[in-house]
């Protein structure tokens, strides 16, 4: 048609403008590196999650003892104590969620290229759900933070964030980064490229 | 000839309205008051203005911005176990992560649960106050908007909140916990957050700020 459309103001203007003069915001009709930085992203956001899950994310000193938990071990021990609700929000938040964001962005960025019996409405309410859900695995670097500042009574007990807690939150900025910068107007380009003009969907 | 082709598209640019997400293209008709416009093919919604939106949102802002301050200063939460007493703020917690590389933490933390919704709610305040006065635009409004929108998805204080909870059972059988002021102003404030986000109609503001005579309605 002829138009580029503006991502954050909605605002059509003729193709080969270069920003948009409502908003400034940098004019392109796609990202044109967008799923390289997508799949750059992703492999960072893996790498920190596999020490995440290795190194132990809470050092616990009571009275006698130190014990070190990883985020599956410590969600065991809760469990152990009864607390069935919370292991499961723990284990949802912080290995449910991040593997299944691993693997959905990985599938966006492959149907894109590929072709999925997958309907494009339902990519696209997966990517949202990817970009909703995403931030919530922060849920354990909060709690971390919290025990840690609050758990502080001299000999009898401490709580100290381990090593796991810094990778752990790379990992959640690098999948939300990655996940930003899927385009998701590729999403729907797939299937106008198919044939059949793209707006005669439904 | 091709003068004129390129200013027939100009006349029709400002008639259409193009989806962010999956790049279809409408004509543009402004929906009432409480209607939405929402996309056919990915069903995002377009525009979706409300009545007095603008003053709802600085009413709400300008609560956030106090409440923000109050809890990131009070106590939060308050441990008692054997004698041993410990009273965190929102602040202390954030800044937990102390020593070696974990300052990076730290400040990443801060950032996300008090400086980010912090600066949301200034740029949202000086970029809606003169638009609802009828006053032409703040001076970089547009730059501001823009940056307060990049910084949404890294504010996350309700996140925040339901870590607490976590914490909170986790600590539970250790010791005894209080809650302090601070506490429930943070409880207030999430609600705030997430009605301020659902009150804003990004393209209604964009609009304003390109035509700043223009009536609001």
């Amino acid at each position: 048609m002829g138009i580029v459309a503006c991502r954050r103001c909605t605002k059509a203007q003729p193709l080969g403008t270069q920003t948009c003069p409502r908003c400034g915001h940098v004019l392109q009709s796609r990202e044109p590196l967008s799923l390289q930085r997508v799949w750059a992203f992703w492999v960072l956001g893996l790498m920190c999650y596999i020490p995440a899950n290795i190194y132990p994310m809470l050092k616990t000193r009571t009275l006698f003892k130190v014990e070190e938990s990883t985020i599956i071990g410590g969600a065991v021990d809760i469990a152990h104590y009864g607390n069935y609700g919370i292991a499961a929000i723990i284990l949802i938040a912080s290995v449910v969620i991040p593997l299944g964001k691993f693997w959905a962005v990985a599938f966006l960025a492959i149907s894109v290229k590929q072709r999925y019996k997958v309907t494009n409405h339902r990519r696209q309410i997966l990517y949202e759900v990817v970009e909703y859900i995403g931030r919530w695995s922060m849920i354990d670097i909060f709690v971390v933070a919290i025990l840690s500042a609050l758990v502080q009574l001299k000999t009898l007990a401490s709580i100290n964030p381990g090593v796991a807690s810094i990778f752990f939150a790379l990992s959640v900025i690098f999948t939300m980064l990655s996940a930003q910068a899927f385009d998701s107007r590729l999403i729907w380009d797939a299937e106008a490229k198919d044939g059949g003009p793209a707006r005669d969907e439904r | 000839m091709k003068d004129v082709v390129s200013s027939e598209l100009d006349v029709e640019l400002d008639g259409l309205i193009v989806c962010p997400t999956c790049d279809a293209t409408y004509r543009f008709e402004k929906p009432a008051n409480g209607e939405r416009a929402v996309c056919q093919r990915c069903h995002k919604v377009l525009i979706a203005p409300r009545r007095n939106a603008g003053l709802h949102i600085i009413a709400v802002a300008l609560a956030v911005f106090f409440l923000i301050i109050g809890a990131a200063f009070f106590p939060f939460l308050t441990i008692d176990a054997a004698g041993n007493r410990n009273a965190v703020s929102i602040l202390d917690a954030a800044l937990a992560f102390s020593g070696g590389p974990m300052i990076f933490l730290s400040l990443a933390t801060a950032a996300l649960i008090i400086f980010v919704p912090l600066a949301r709610v200034i740029l949202t305040m000086y970029v809606l106050v003169p638009v609802v006065l009828d006053r032409p635009p703040a001076r970089h409004a547009i730059r501001a908007f823009r940056l307060s929108e990049a910084m949404r998805p890294w504010s996350m204080a309700e996140i925040f909140a339901i870590g607490c909870a976590v914490a909170l059972v986790k600590v539970a059988d250790l010791a005894h916990v209080g809650f302090g002021p601070a506490f429930w102003m943070f409880g207030v404030l999430v609600v705030l957050v997430v009605a301020q986000d659902s009150f804003m109609c990004k393209w209604s503001v964009w609009n304003s700020l390109e035509h700043p005579k223009a009536k609001r309605s």
